[in-house]
C-alpha cells in the first residue's frame, strides 16, 4: 500500500497523530503558537472519526485537571499548550506524577519569562526535565526536531506513559509547531474498548465490580513512612526509565574533534552549521538528545573521552548545558551559545561561536 | 539538489499559500520539503514571509539567512532580503509598489508584472499564482504537472472550483516573466 | 482675500471639531480598523481626564488584543496574567483605597480563564470598576471560540458553528455577577454609533463616580465587534453585531443603585 503523505504543520501533525494513535480525549485552551492543535482536531471531527472527545476548556488549569480525570479512568488523554499555559498546568502535572497517571502534555515553547513573546524558544528545559511543579518527580520528555517527529512522538510518548504509568511531555517549540514538512502517516490504531482498558489498567477507576477491591486514585498520603515508600518507588521507576529509555541521534560524530549538543530546532540549525564547518575543514559532529529526561548522560560521557570540546546550542540562556557538564565531569571544555527572546541563532553564528568559544578559546 | 527560497510580501498577497503549493509540488516529485512562515499578530496587515526548501536529501535548518532564490512582493521585503540572496542566486520581483529596484550586480534578477496582469485578467486573487508560474519558468525545479498536483493537494476541496483559474494564472506567469540581469 | 491660509490660520481653537483625547498617548493604535477597543480606550481616558484623575488612577491591562492598552493609555498601568486582572485590582484598591482602580478585560480573559477572579472580586464587593469588552471571540489568538460565542456562530475552534450540546452555552456573565450582592452598578453598552458612544461614556463616568463613593463593584460591558475574528468587513461586522449579538446580549442597565433593573 502506498504511504500516505501529507504536508503538515507540526501542530497539525500532533493532532492527526493523536487521532490515529487511538487517543480518547484532548482538553486544551488556545494559546499561540500551538492553537492549531485544537483547531485541527475540531475541524477533523474526531468524535465522528474515532469517538475521541475534544473539548475547549475554560483555562489550562481546567484542561490539565480534565486530563487528570480521564487518566484516572485508564483513558489515553492529552493536552497541549505553550509556556505560560504549561506553567499554569504545573499543579496538575505534579498531581498526575504523584498519582502515577499516564498522559501526554505537549509544550510548544515560546519565549519567557512571563507573557514573554510568541516566538520560538527552548527556555522551558528546566521546567520540563527537572520536575516543574512541586515534589520529587520527573516527566518523560521527548524533543522532536522535525514535523515527522512531532507526529511519531505522540505514539511513542503514549506508549512510554502507559508503560511506566507516568506523564510524558513532548517539548517542542514555536518553529516546529508552525512549520510544515512532509509527514508519513500511519494507519489508525483503534481506541481501546472498556474491557481492554480494564485489562490493561486494573488500577483505573472504571467502576467497582464484585471481583476486585475498590480503586482509589490519590496523590495524598498523610503517613510519612508510607509517603516515603511511595517516593522511593517513584525514584526506582525513574531509574528504570533512565536505564532503558534513552534516545539520541549522532551525526558525523565518529571522527569529530568537536561536538555540538542540541535538540529540537537548535539541532536543525546545527545540521546546517555542520555543512558550513565541513567546507572550512572543521571536524565537528552533532549529538542530538531525543529524550531530555532521561538525558543521555553515559553516551555524552563516553564521547567526551574522544573529543576536544562541546558547544551546547540552545535557544535559552543555557539550561541543558548543566546536564552536559554533569555528564562530562570537567574532562573537556563545555560552552553555551544561544539566543533568547524568540530569536533563532543562525548557522553562521553557531559556527562562529564554535570557532571562538571552543576551537580558539 | 537543494533549493532554498524566501517568499516575502504583504499579508494577504498569498505569500504563504504560494509557498505551500511549491512545497506540495516537491512532495509530488518525492522530495523533502520544509515551509517555515513568519507568524503571530505582527502579521496583521504587515509583512509576511515564508522560507521554502526543496531537497533530495534530509533538510537541515528550516530557518535561513541566505537564499538561492528570493521572491519579493513589496519594498520592505526588497530591503530586507535582497542582501540575503547568495551570490549567483536569483531574485524575482513584482515591480508594483517597488520604489527602489534591486541593485546587486552579482545575482540574477527577473521581474514579473503579476499584479498588473492579475487585474487585467480580472482575477486579483490569483496574483500569487502568476508569480509562481514566473518562478518555475526561470527555475524548473518542480515540473508543471507536479505543481498542478500540488495545487490540488493544498487547496481544500471546497476551493477546487478555483483550480482552473489558478492553472491559467500559473501558465500566464510562464509567459510574462522578463529577465532584467543575468550573471 | 488673496492670501492663502497657513496651517496656523487653520489650527485655532474656534475651528476645532475633534481633538485627540488628552490621556491617550501618541502611539498609533494597533487594533484592526473598526474594532471597538480603540473607542472604548478613549472613553475611559476621557472620563479619567474629566475627573482630573490621571495621578489618581491605576489601570490593569488584560491578556487579549488589549494587552497593549498600557501603550495607549497615559496613566500608570499594570499588566496582569491572563484572567487575573480582578485579583490585581483587589490588592491595589485595598492597599491604596484613595485611588481609582479599573481593569480592562476581554471576554476570554474575564469570562473563561478569569471567571473565578471576576466572580470573587464582584462577590467581595471590591470598590473597583471593570470595563468588559465582549466581542464573542478570542481576537488576539486568531479567532477561537470564547465563552460568549453565540450558538451556531463559527470560530476557528468551532469551525462548523458553536454546537451547544457539545461546547456548552454562551455565558452571560454580566447577568450572573449582577445577581451578586457585592456589585452596585452593572450595565451593558456598545460603541458602534455616536449615540451609543455617548451612552457608554456616561456609564463609565457613573461607574467611576460610584467607585469614589465606595459603593461596591461597578461593571460596564461593551458589546463590540471583532471584524478580524468574525472574518467580516468592519461595516458588516457592526451590522452582524446589531442583528445577532444585541438580541442575545441586550443593551441597557442591568443593575442600578444595587438593585436589579426589572
Ligand atoms: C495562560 C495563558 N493561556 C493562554 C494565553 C493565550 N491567550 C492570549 S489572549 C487570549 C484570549 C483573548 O481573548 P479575549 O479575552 O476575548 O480578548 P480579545 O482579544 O478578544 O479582545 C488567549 C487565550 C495566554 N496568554 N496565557
Ligand atoms: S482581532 Fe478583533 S479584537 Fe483584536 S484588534 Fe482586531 S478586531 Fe479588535
Ligand atoms: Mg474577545
Amino acid at each position: 500500500m502506498a504511504k500516505e503523505l501529507r504536508l503538515m504543520k507540526g501542530n497539525e501533525a500532533v493532532a492527526e497523530a493523536a487521532i490515529r494513535a487511538g487517543c480518547d480525549g484532548y482538553f486544551g485552551y488556545p494559546i499561540t503558537p500551538q492553537s492549531e492543535v485544537m483547531e485541527y482536531l475540531m475541524a477533523e471531527k474526531p468524535h465522528e472519526r474515532t469517538g475521541m472527545v475534544v473539548l475547549q476548556a475554560e483555562s489550562e488549569l481546567a484542561s490539565i485537571n480534565m486530563v487528570y480525570g480521564g487518566a484516572c479512568c485508564g483513558k489515553k488523554v492529552m493536552t497541549s499548550s505553550s509556556s505560560p499555559g504549561i506553567s499554569l498546568m504545573q499543579e496538575g502535572i505534579s498531581y498526575l506524577a504523584g498519582a502515577e497517571l499516564p498522559c501526554l502534555v505537549v509544550n510548544v515553547v515560546r519565549g519567557g519569562p512571563g507573557l514573554g513573546t510568541i516566538q520560538p524558544s527552548q527556555s522551558d528545559y528546566f521546567q520540563a526535565t527537572k520536575g516543574g511543579g512541586h515534589g520529587d518527580y520527573k516527566l518523560i520528555t521527548l524533543a522532536p526536531s522535525s514535523v515527522q517527529e512531532m507526529y511519531d512522538f505522540v505514539k511513542v510518548a503514549f506508549n512510554l506513559a502507559f508503560k511506566y504509568q507516568n506523564p510524558a511531555m513532548i517539548l517542542s517549540d514555536g518553529a516546529i509547531g508552525q512549520m510544515m514538512e512532509k509527514v508519513v502517516l500511519e494507519d489508525q490504531i483503534p481506541r481501546l474498548t472498556e474491557t481492554e482498558i480494564i485489562k490493561k489498567c486494573p488500577w483505573a477507576t472504571t467502576g467497582k465490580t464484585p471481583d476486585r477491591e475498590r480503586n482509589i486514585i490519590t496523590s495524598l498520603d498523610l503517613d510519612p513512612a508510607r509517603q516515603e515508600r511511595h517516593n522511593l518507588k517513584l525514584q526506582e521507576k525513574y531509574k528504570k526509565i533512565t536505564e532503558n529509555e534513552v534516545r539520541y541521534e549522532t551525526i558525523d560524530c565518529e571522527d569529530a574533534e568537536y561536538i555540538f549538543v542540541a535538540y529540537g530546532t537548535s539541532a536543525r540549525i546545527c545540521l546546517k552549521a555542520l555543512q558550513l564547518a565541513k567546507e572550512k575543514g572543521i571536524k565537528v559532529g552533532l549529538f542530538r538528545p531525543i529524550t531530555l529526561f532521561p538525558f543521555p548522560v553515559n553516551q555524552i560521557k563516553e564521547m567526551a573521552g574522544k573529543i576536544k570540546g562541546i558547544l551546547s546550542i540552545e535557544m535559552s540562556a543555557g539550561q541543558m548545558i548543566e546536564d552536559i557538564k554533569l555528564a562530562v565531569e570537567g574532562k573537556i571544555k563545555v560552552e553555551h551559545y544561544g539566543k533568547m527572546g524568540g530569536i533563532i541563532p543562525s548557522p553562521n553564528e553557531v559556527l562562529e561561536a564554535l570557532e571562538q568559544k571552543i576551537i580558539g578559546g | 539538489m537543494t533549493e532554498e527560497i524566501i517568499i516575502a510580501g504583504f499579508g494577504g498577497q498569498g505569500v504563504l499559500s504560494m509557498g505551500k503549493i511549491l512545497a506540495y509540488s516537491g512532495i509530488m516529485q518525492d522530495q523533502e520539503v520544509s515551509w517555515m512562515p513568519s507568524y503571530g499578530p505582527e502579521m496583521r496587515g504587515g509583512t509576511a514571509n515564508v522560507t521554502v526548501i526543496l531537497s533530495d536529501n534530509r533538510i537541515n535548518s528550516p530557518i535561513l539567512t541566505q537564499y538561492d532564490t528570493a521572491i519579493i512582493l513589496n519594498q520592505q521585503s526588497m530591503d530586507k532580503f535582497e542582501p540575503e540572496v547568495k551570490p549567483g542566486g536569483l531574485l524575482l520581483y513584482d515591480p508594483n509598489g517597488i520604489i527602489r529596484p534591486p541593485e546587486r550586480k552579482d545575482i540574477n534578477i527577473y521581474k514579473i508584472e503579476a499584479s498588473k496582469e492579475a487585474s487585467n485578467l480580472g482575477l486579483p486573487k490569483i496574483f500569487n499564482m502568476i508569480v509562481l508560474g514566473g518562478y518555475i519558468k526561470i527555475k524548473p525545479i518542480v515540473k508543471l504537472d507536479n505543481v498542478m498536483l500540488g495545487l490540488k493537494k493544498s487547496l481544500p476541496p471546497r476551493y477546487h472550483h478555483m483550480i482552473p483559474d489558478n492553472e491559467k494564472a500559473i501558465k500566464r506567469g510562464l509567459e510574462i516573466v522578463e529577465d532584467v540581469q543575468k550573471v | 482675500m488673496a492670501e492663502t491660509l497657513t496651517k496656523q490660520d487653520i489650527i485655532k481653537d474656534e475651528n476645532i471639531v475633534y481633538k485627540k483625547t488628552k490621556l491617550m498617548t501618541d502611539k498609533v493604535l494597533s487594533y484592526c480598523p473598526g474594532c471597538g477597543h480603540g473607542t472604548t480606550h478613549r472613553l475611559v481616558m476621557e472620563v479619567i481626564d474629566e475627573l482630573d484623575a490621571q495621578a489618581n488612577t491605576i489601570g490593569i491591562a488584560p491578556v487579549g488584543c488589549s494587552v497593549l492598552a498600557y501603550e495607549f493609555m497615559d496613566i500608570d498601568m499594570q499588566e496582569a496574567a491572563h484572567g487575573r486582572a480582578p485579583a490585581l485590582a483587589t490588592a491595589i484598591k485595598r492597599l491604596m483605597p484613595d485611588k481609582f482602580v479599573f481593569t480592562y478585560q476581554g471576554d476570554g480573559d474575564l469570562a473563561a480563564i478569569g471567571t473565578g477572579e471576576t466572580i470573587h472580586a464582584a462577590n467581595r464587593g471590591e470598590n473597583i470598576t471593570i470595563i468588559f469588552v465582549n466581542n464573542g471571540i478570542y481576537g488576539m489568538t486568531g479567532g477561537q471560540m470564547a465563552p460568549t460565542t453565540l450558538p451556531g456562530m463559527k470560530s476557528s475552534t468551532c469551525p462548523y458553528g458553536r454546537d451547544v450540546k457539545m461546547m456548552g452555552y454562551p455565558l452571560k456573565i454580566t447577568e450572573l455577577i449582577a445577581r451578586l450582592p457585592g456589585t452596585y452598578f452593572v450595565t451593558r453598552q456598545a460603541v458602534h454609533t455616536p449615540a451609543n458612544v455617548r451612552k457608554t461614556k456616561k456609564a463609565i463616568r457613573k461607574a467611576f463616580d460610584l467607585q469614589k463613593q465606595n459603593k461596591g463593584l461597578t461593571f460596564v460591558e461593551v458589546v463590540s465587534n471583532c471584524n478580524s475574528g468574525w472574518k467580516m468587513t468592519p461595516v458588516k461586522a457592526n451590522q452582524w453585531m446589531v442583528d445577532n449579538m444585541f438580541p442575545f446580549y441586550p443593551l441597557g442597565d442591568i443593575k442600578v443603585d444595587g438593585e436589579l433593573v426589572k
